[in-house]
């Protein structure tokens, strides 16, 4: 049926050669549609906005199709795991215990965060992954309710704070699309270089882990290894994601599952490109169509939750059946 | 389960009652003592406290009873308001009546919400109906995510309409702001106890499933919609008045069920008991750990709540792995 279908249709190359000509008509309609002339304002203003949604798409893309390879699933995602309030929950944590004297810097305070990440995410999620890997609606349901546990957390955590303190951590917890950091962007990118750089070098064994974990065994890749290295990449780009944008949880389910579907190939290589691609194609058209044409704003997270819970709910029944 | 229907409970559900009957009367009597104002001023005891302490005692007396009718219905120990799309639906009533009739009285938007509320719980139960393999884990999956897509719509709503302040008061439960004269619509859920009370038999029965129902000459559908329609009016009312508790109703019954076991009129008078106690328990300890200020039970719960059934999730398949 696959090599069927593989012979009409375009080969992997050709899908990422059309998938970047949408991605960079949208960046271009966005940069320029309405800009009345004013160029010295809107190009500046709207390249910072354009650049972390790029980042934030690339981000996220990747964290979940790497998350769905090494937990050998399709409809577990990172952020549907927890990983994104599991970072907010840090970020407050982090503020309620250090005060924000020592870590006044925002960059600064953003390195601390991503590090503390990368630590709780090894801590709680391996053992997780370990233990009830076998079971993976345990995993999902137990991931929604971590997410539900860390989100209360924070609440309560900055119920405790300072008010003036809770004032440095008030912007950056109502960033949405809208209002970007552009003081972290520089530091988000090299993350994501970083980890893009951690990929690469993993490539071979991605494909390999996609045979399932005993045929990974099999193939002589070291599975708690390289389940450990993956948690690690998957928690610097969640982090970077996060601390732009704030919790996106349907996102990466929608992008990723979309390039399965578009890609002919399962090989990581065409794969992870295309599902950064569609998010990138996903929130800049998806901004330039609230704004420019239905004159919405900040509404883009709340369309993406709302598509990606029913997707959610179509891929459970599909499993079902 | 057997053994609980024909016979008593055993001392452990009498020696628990008695328990949770006492350590409600030493909560309340705490609720009654904790607060910032000195008890001797004038009205504070009939006009704040007392009226919180009732309002706490019937709301979480109502929604753990909620909870285990749910649990019953959907034939599933993980269902409850909030993982049945019920709170997020009737929240979502709320609003819609908050917008089209300003001005209604509170019984009206009461009735509204909580015919959203039942009709987000009959779309449950038809979406469980139509997923072939009804897994353990999968009910409350589907609920949840069910309750995403709904409150991701009313999101969108509210801020189109500048209503997301109103949301965040029904979504959080609060009772700082009880006084006499704001809290009596939980009298109605108190009714209602009593009236699941009087169904507890026939509830039971319907939790065997429908062909057992049918077989032993119980109307499967009316008592079935009954249950609903108990659980979707409680749900309302404690929103309307005090906002979602979220989790209460999935962690007591589950506790209680390992004492009393699933037999509805003899486990039904525990869980209210704990139900209440636990909820009074939240609020109190909101109300001290930041002394003179407060932390509303909605999060307070969030956390108990959720790490509670975390604990239920992994040790329940640590037994069955």
């Amino acid at each position: 049926m696959r090599e069927a279908l593989a012979r009409v249709r375009p080969g992997p190359g050709l899908v990422l050669v059309l998938l970047s000509l949408a991605a960079s008509l949208v960046v271009v309609a966005y940069m320029t549609v309405g800009a009345d002339g004013r160029w010295g304002f809107v190009l500046p203003f709207r390249g910072t906005k354009v650049a972390s949604m790029l980042l934030i798409g690339c981000a996220v893309a990747t964290a979940t199709v790497l998350f769905q390879t090494a937990s050998d699933n399709r409809i577990l995602t990172p952020a549907i795991m927890g990983f994104d309030e599991l970072f907010r929950l840090i970020q407050t944590a982090i503020v309620f215990c250090a005060g924000t004297g020592t870590l006044g810097d925002p960059r600064l305070r953003f390195l601390a965060e991503t590090g503390a990440m990368v630590l709780f995410a090894l801590l709680l999620y391996r053992g997780l992954l370990d233990r009830a890997g076998r079971s993976l609606h345990l995993l999902l349901l137990v991931g929604v309710v971590c997410g539900v546990l860390f989100r209360s957390l924070s609440q309560f955590l900055q119920r405790m704070i300072d008010p003036t303190q809770f004032v440095v951590l008030q912007t950056g917890f109502f960033a949405n699309f809208n209002t970007v950091r552009p003081d972290l962007l520089a530091l988000a990118a090299l993350g994501v270089l970083a980890a893009g750089f951690g990929v690469l070098r993993l490539l071979g064994r991605l494909d390999v882990l996609l045979l399932g974990r005993d045929g990974a065994v099999a193939l002589g890749v070291d599975h708690r290894r390289t389940l450990a290295l993956v948690l690690v990449l998957v928690s610097v780009l969640v982090s970077v994601s996060t601390a732009l944008v704030g919790p996106v949880t349907f996102l990466g389910l929608l992008v990723a599952n979309l390039a399965y579907r578009v890609m002919p190939t399962y090989r990581h290589a065409y794969v992870l490109p295309a599902a950064a691609l569609i998010a990138a194609i996903a929130l800049v058209g998806g901004q330039f169509v609230l704004e420019r044409v239905f004159a919405l704003n900040a509404a883009l997270s709340i369309v993406i939750e709302f598509l990606g819970g029913l997707t959610l709910l179509v891929l459970l029944a599909k499993r079902a059946r | 389960m057997a053994g609980s229907l024909t016979r008593g409970g055993g001392p452990g559900r009498r020696a628990g009652l008695v328990l949770a009957v006492l350590s409600l009367a030493l909560l309340a009597a705490a609720s009654l003592a904790v607060g910032v104002a000195d008890l001797t001023g004038a009205g504070i005891l009939a006009g704040s406290r007392i009226p919180r302490t009732l309002a706490l005692v019937l709301a979480g007396a109502g929604m753990a009873v909620a909870g285990v009718i749910m649990q019953l219905v959907a034939q599933n120990r993980f269902a409850e308001p909030s993982t049945a799309g019920t709170a997020e639906s009737a929240t979502f009533g709320m609003l819609l009546v908050t917008l089209l009739a300003p001005g209604a009285p509170v019984a009206v938007k009461m009735l509204a919400a909580t015919a959203a509320a039942l009709a987000g719980t009959a779309l449950f139960l038809r979406v469980l109906r139509a997923m072939p393999l009804r897994a353990r884990l999968t009910v409350p999956l589907v609920g949840i995510m069910l309750g995403g897509v709904v409150e991701a719509a009313s999101t969108f709503v509210a801020t189109r309409t500048d209503m997301l302040q109103f949301l965040a008061i029904w979504r959080s439960g609060d009772f700082s702001t009880v006084l006499s004269g704001r809290y009596e619509l939980l009298w109605l859920s108190a009714a209602l106890t009593v009236l699941a009370y009087g169904m507890a038999d026939r509830i039971t029965i319907a939790g065997l499933g429908r062909d057992a129902s049918v077989n032993l000459g119980l109307d499967y559908r009316r008592v079935v919609a009954g249950a609903v329609a108990i659980v979707a009016t409680i749900t309302a009312v404690t929103i309307a008045t005090v906002g979602t508790i979220p989790f209460l109703g999935l962690v007591v019954p589950n506790l209680v069920a390992l004492v009393a076991g699933d037999n509805l009129r003899r486990s039904l008078p525990l869980v209210a008991a704990a139900g209440a106690g636990l909820l009074l328990l939240c609020d109190v300890l909101g109300r001290l750990v930041r002394y003179p200020y407060e932390i509303p039970v909605g999060t307070t719960m969030g956390v108990v709540g959720s790490g509670l059934f975390l604990v239920l999730l992994l040790r329940r398949t640590d037994r069955h792995a």
